[in-house]
């Protein structure tokens, strides 16, 4: 096996240009794309993930790193196979209704995507028929909800029903973060996890979906 | 400037803990405790209890005004709460606050029409969070003609344009620090305030940023703050920029702050 903990190395250190140009010397000898994807930049993106959950590393860094993963995924979409693409599940992600706070679901949605999910981003002030609909559409294994104000919190027990009322409960993990949002409300309202930050999140949610 | 103490908010542990147990003394503490330091407003926020905010709310606006004569910021956007609430206050409370999101604004506004109350005025929309300066001062224009539109008088406005995390877009400390000059330009009279700690987030040391970023928002015209008013590295940070500002008579302010030993 080629040894790829270069591309993963530069990756953490959010270097686009030399990622990029080590992604490409290895596309140039042949190393498959899958390889590179999910051994280079991938669990490159997982320790990103552990080291912001840890407070090792800042948003600023992650930022840095998502860009560089995402201008690298741009050089091997071309050679991924689907099999390569859709190992880690889809998750649909949004900020409940009422709520219109997105810096905290973006940075989860930017985390969960750089780590492998594909993910149905339905933004800000999203009702849950929205929810429920985007989850049937996808066939999607895990929702995750956000809520940066108390008083858009019982807004996530509604979402949680409504996920209920269209049997959709056991059919998809839940997960929730924001602010207000503590793990005890989420044992509360029935989720599945609860994460306070977004490589937590990206954690929780390959856990879920092992 | 004007100091709105943010101590006693539900969301903080032991606040909660205090209202939970009815413990009056230790509400009473934090507030005098605030009041003994330049506080003007003291926040009251119960947002947490979201079936029992109203009941809540107004036993902290009673207990803290059991303790001191100060007037209180109700934080709050439940129309409910704020209205039970302003029943016991005493004196002129602020209203923390109106926003241009519809339900916010039509709930509010027919509480503080008309009335001498101060009021805070969030620049948020239902089109989300405003990201340049235009935007928020789009939005700040709406609200400051709407509340004018219902009889409130402009020395009572607080614009809050709203901080967003630097750790997300290096541009944000600047936004908002073009937009309290922009509103103080073209809103003649209106204040601003805002918590400003949302700048940090989401990076170490966050006390350093706060505290340079006061400074820059101050030398723009920023005139109310909502913060920890026992913080004396903010509070230095403060004093020493209104000095510096041009905005302490013979720099009085800065030489109390001086003999208090706020500078040790």
């Amino acid at each position: 096996m080629t040894d790829l903990s270069e591309i993963t190395k530069a990756l953490i250190s959010g270097n686009t240009e030399q990622v990029c140009s080590l992604v490409k010397a290895e596309v140039t000898k042949g190393t498959n794309a899958g390889d590179i994807l999910n051994i280079g930049l991938i669990q490159g993106m997982d320790i990103v993930g552990e080291r912001m959950q840890s407070g090792d590393m800042f948003i600023p860094e992650v930022l840095m790193s998502a860009k560089t993963m995402s201008a690298a995924v741009e050089i091997l979409k071309p050679l991924l196979s689907a099999d390569d693409m859709s190992s880690a599940g889809h998750i649909v992600i949004g900020t409940v209704k009422g709520d219109l706070h997105d810096i905290g679901k973006n940075l989860v949605s930017m985390m969960v995507e750089s780590s492998g999910f594909e993910v149905t981003d339905l933004g800000v002030d999203v009702a849950p028929e929205a929810f429920v609909k985007a989850i049937q559409e996808k066939n999607a294994n895990i929702v995750a909800l956000s809520a940066l104000l108390t008083t858009t919190m019982p807004m996530m027990q509604q979402t949680m029903n409504a996920l209920v009322e269209s049997g959709l409960r056991d059919k998809v993990k839940v997960i929730v973060g924001g602010a207000p949002v503590n793990q005890d409300f989420a044992d509360k309202i029935g989720a599945d996890g609860y994460a306070p930050d977004a490589g937590s999140a990206s954690k929780l949610a390959k856990e879920l979906w092992a | 400037m004007i100091i709105i103490g943010e101590l006693i908010n539900a969301s903080r542990k032991a606040v909660a803990t205090a209202i939970e147990s009815c413990d009056k003394e230790a509400i009473r503490k934090i507030a005098m405790d605030q009041a003994e330091h330049h506080t003007d407003y003291i926040d009251v926020n119960a947002g947490i209890f979201v079936d029992k905010e109203a009941e809540y709310l107004t036993w902290l606006v009673e207990t803290v005004q059991d303790a001191t004569d100060i007037p209180c910021a109700i934080d709050s956007p439940d129309p409910k709460a704020v209205e039970a609430a302003l029943k016991v206050h005493k004196g002129t409370a602020m209203i923390n606050s109106i926003s241009l999101e519809k339900e916010r604004y039509d709930n509010i506004m027919p509480i503080i029409a008309g009335t001498g109350l101060k009021v805070v005025a969030l620049c948020m929309s239902d089109e989300g969070m405003p990201v340049t300066v235009d935007d928020r001062l789009k939005i700040a224009g709406k609200l400051i003609n709407g509340l004018l539109k219902n009889n409130i008088l402009v020395e009572n406005i607080f614009v809050d344009p709203l901080v967003q995390p630097l750790a997300v877009d290096k541009t944000y400390g600047m936004g908002f620090i073009n937009t309290i000059e922009a509103i103080k330009k073209e809103f003649k009279g209106i204040h601003t305030a805002c918590g400003l700690s949302n700048i940090s987030y989401g990076l170490p040391g966050r006390k350093h940023l706060n505290r340079a970023f006061m400074i820059q928002a101050v030398l723009k015209g920023l005139d109310g703050a909502i913060i920890n008013p026992l913080d004396k590295g903010m509070m230095s940070a403060i004093i020493t920029a209104e000095a510096l500002a041009g905005k302490d008579d013979y720099c009085m302010n800065y030489l109390k702050a001086f003999r208090s030993g706020l500078f040790n």
